[in-house]
């Protein structure tokens, strides 16, 4: 799934990373806890996630995600935009809770982690 | 091993300084990428430089992140300033924290932490003595085949 299609899905607000929207995403996780982030993230990943400071930019970065769903409204602060821009990580912001918005990817295909593998391509 | 094939850089690390949280992390992450390191042990040396700075941040009063380089492995050294652990074994334990409600809104503090740096880490060493510090020594071999 195209991140394009991603953001028209969820009804997103790309805050940064037009140059992105092209981009294949395989696979996707969600968390408010940067430390699960971490434990079961995957490069690759469409992070989706309410946690909206820097520190969600700093962990895609660290496990190399692809890109950034924030849920609920939120939206990041600039420093994470100048952190997001730097790393190239495009960040896309909807008004779905958390639930809705896995709810919805995952019906349209989008796998979970280690699930993607082993789908027919 | 020669002392010239070697490579060692040393950070400073602020307890508190929420803002750059994580900014060791990416420099770590970036002299790595530049001197081509297999990408997997990139992202498990990535993971665990990120958990232990956090760690320093939330915790700590200040630190020294050590980090050298040499043929055959990645060292980091992380020691810090701070309260110590009282009872190690309880927190390596997935789950247990003692974070405050200030950390959790970051997204960490869910104990998750020490864990995740055994479980990416090839060797990994913790000392700490209450009310002085606690040092972190981790190494990821760079001669074996990746654990991905």
């Amino acid at each position: 799934m195209k991140l394009r299609d991603i953001q028209k899905l969820l009804e997103a607000e790309l805050i940064c990373g037009e140059e992105s929207l092209d981009e294949e995403i395989d696979y996707a996780g969600a968390s408010d806890l940067m430390s699960d982030v971490l434990a079961f993230g995957k490069p690759g990943l469409l992070l989706i996630t309410g946690l909206s400071n820097v520190q969600s930019v700093r962990t895609a970065d660290i496990i190399e995600a692809k890109a950034i769903v924030y849920v609920r409204g939120k939206k990041p602060d600039k420093d994470s935009i100048e952190l997001a821009k730097k790393k190239g990580i495009p960040l896309l912001s909807t008004r779905l809770m958390m639930y809705k918005t896995c709810g919805l990817l995952y019906s349209q295909g989008l796998s979970g982690i280690g699930e993607s593998q082993k789908k027919e391509r | 091993m020669s002392e010239e094939n070697e490579l060692s850089q040393i950070f400073e690390i602020l307890g508190g300084d929420f803002g750059h949280a994580g900014s060791v992390s990416t420099k770590v992450k970036e002299i790595l990428k530049e001197v081509g390191i297999d990408p997997s042990i990139i992202r498990r040396a990535a993971i665990v430089a990120y958990e232990a700075e956090m760690n320093v941040v939330m915790y700590a009063r200040k630190a020294l992140f050590a980090l050298t380089l040499t043929p055959g492995q990645i060292h980091f050294k992380i020691e810090d300033e701070g309260p110590g652990i009282p009872d190690i074994e309880l927190a390596m334990q997935e789950g247990f924290s003692t974070a405050t409600e200030e950390m959790r809104e970051m997204g960490f503090g869910a104990g998750m932490g020490l864990p995740n740096i055994r479980k990416n880490a090839d060797r990994f060493l913790i000392s700490s003595l209450v009310g002085r510090g606690t040092m972190l020594s981790v190494y990821f071999f760079l001669n074996q085949e990746s654990r991905g």
